[in-house]
């Protein structure tokens, strides 16, 4: 990167430390932080509509709906998510290349599945082989960031749908008596207090989230673990900057890494509990209200 | 006039583009000196140099990924990338399910490495990689197997006493051997094992092992893959 740089193997000390924590992969190193805090910031929103979603469906009248409500929440966390990682993102992207090879491909007589083989025409390959190493690793994120949400939007179904029925009966009685629709009662008085009741299942689930990431690495996409690893190892004289077993320190970064993330997540999710308990009917709630009088 | 001539232009670039074929070749990345990512992030070593005077000859336009040891068969089959290139020992039970072009490095002896050289490597823990030759032979053998992901862990196993001895390929040990500084040293005599290196395939790519197989050859006959032996093995690695 620096000038300075150019021929490592004659540097010593404190620029040959300079020199080897910017060289190129330590870039690559650096960036892959980022690849992970982008996946938290995508992932957590699209896991908290699926919840939603889930468990609106958990709850609904249709009978059909409340089935798929249930059975996705059910089936999701009964599978390891090792499993999911595994297996649901190889049929994902195989679903993926399949539909699109029957728009793309001119010749479909071929199976595409032969034993143990998948075959698509190359034109219907997602990403085209002509793609760039980029467009691979934005493929697979986003093959990560679905996967993450529907293993965790099925969490999140389940804290949602018991954080709707821990919200006292009373409250929406006392809507209906004032003549609130069904609709207007979930919107304006169910949903509103149902997120301080969520909130320590929500904490929980975002959390376990933050430890997941390194999942992503089965999903070659390449993060902070697997940088740690491979920087870490012993390095002999075939690369430029050679050293002996680091993986320790590199490790040490990244408990660090995960601390600074849970323990800013912690003070965060503390005030959001403090400010979503604020005039409730409940221990917190009421704890503030004698505090304020 | 001057549209239409811009047109042709980028008709005829669009189609020389459409006509290379594009070949995606996959490698382990940590295996030194045979694969490693370089400090620029890179894919490099001997197989770097190889895998791309191959796409030369037989005139495929190659790009590089790196996978997983452990699911690069599987992401082969399924069509993730075309050509294996990862110090891939040639063995029936591989041939099963994928195809293997001619050697492009002879069978190799494996061999064992402790931290002592009276180490006992029958009584304790022996590591190797996981779905390897080494790993296979380890087993069968009797002795205990610690299996791990990558080739890095075996050898730190050994470093940290977790395992007494790590059995992997010679060419691999060697460096970490001599760079050592006498924590690690050559435990008994090498052991042969395997029927040398080579590229894997599809079962249904024959075409492209044809080309591959092709210029591998004219490699070997013109000397060219000797002199990259010698570059990244130095004398102790095995011509041909």
């Amino acid at each position: 990167m620096f000038a300075i740089c150019a021929d490592p193997k004659t540097l010593e000390g404190l620029t040959w430390l300079g020199c080897y924590l910017t060289s190129g992969k330590h870039l690559d190193f650096y960036m892959s932080f980022v690849t992970v805090l982008a996946l938290l910031a995508v992932t957590a929103p699209a896991a908290m509509l699926l919840g939603f979603g889930g468990a609106m469906a958990s709850r609904a009248r249709l009978a059909p709906l409340r089935w798929i409500g249930k059975g996705y929440s059910a089936m999701v966390r009964g599978v390891p998510d090792i499993v999911y990682f595994m297996f649901f993102v190889i049929a994902l992207d195989q679903g993926i290349e399949y539909v699109r090879s029957r728009f793309v491909c001119d010749d479909l007589s071929a199976p595409v599945f032969q034993g143990m083989e998948f075959h698509v025409c190359n034109a219907a390959k997602v990403p085209l082989a002509t793609a760039s190493p980029f467009t691979f690793q934005a493929y697979g994120f986003f093959l990560a960031v679905v996967t993450f949400a529907i293993v965790f939007g099925a969490f999140v179904t389940h804290v949602l749908s018991g954080a709707m029925q821990a919200v006292p009966r009373a409250q929406l009685e006392t809507a209906e008596a004032y003549g609130m629709s069904q609709r207007q009662v979930f919107r304006r008085i169910l949903v509103p207090q149902m997120w301080v009741y969520a909130l320590p299942g929500l904490t929980n689930l975002w959390m376990v989230l933050i430890k997941a990431t390194p999942l992503l690495f089965l999903l070659s996409v390449k993060d902070i673990v697997y940088y740690a690893r491979e920087l870490g190892g012993t390095k002999t004289s075939a690369y430029a900057y050679s050293h002996p077993d680091w993986r320790l320190y590199y490790f040490l970064g990244l408990l660090v890494f995960y601390l600074l993330m849970t323990k800013v997540s912690e003070i965060v999710l503390t005030r959001v509990s403090l400010r979503l308990s604020k005039g409730q009917a409940t221990a917190a709630g009421e704890a503030q209200r004698r505090g304020l009088a | 006039m001057k549209k239409l001539l811009l047109i042709t232009t980028l008709l005829a670039a669009s189609a020389g583009f459409a006509s290379a074929e594009v070949v995606r070749l996959a490698t382990e990345g940590a295996y030194p000196p045979f694969n490693l990512i370089n400090d620029k992030g890179e894919v490099g070593g001997f197989e770097r140099e190889f895998g791309d005077e191959v796409c030369k000859r037989a005139a495929l336009e190659c790009t590089w990924s790196t996978n997983e040891w452990d699911s690069i068969i599987p992401n082969l089959q399924s069509g993730n990338y075309d050509v294996i290139v990862a110090g891939m020992s040639i063995t029936d039970e591989r041939k099963k399910v994928i195809d293997f072009t001619q050697d492009y490095y002879p069978p190799t002896p494996s061999a064992f490495v402790g931290a002592t050289a009276d180490a006992d490597c029958k009584s304790g823990p022996v590591s190797a990689q996981v779905s390897t030759i080494q790993a296979a032979h380890v087993a069968e053998s009797g002795m205990t197997l610690l299996e791990f992901p990558t080739p890095d862990e075996t050898v730190a196993a050994v470093r940290n006493g977790e395992a007494v001895c790590v059995f992997a390929d010679s060419d691999y040990l060697r460096p970490l051997v001599n760079e050592s500084n006498g924590a690690l040293t050559f435990v008994g005599e090498p052991v042969s094992i395997g029927g040398g290196v080579g590229m894997g395939v599809r079962q249904s790519d024959q075409e492209l092992k044809g080309k591959l197989d092709a210029a591998i050859t004219s490699m070997k006959a013109d000397g060219t893959l000797n002199t990259m032996i010698e570059k990244y093995f130095g004398p102790e690695g095995l011509k041909y």
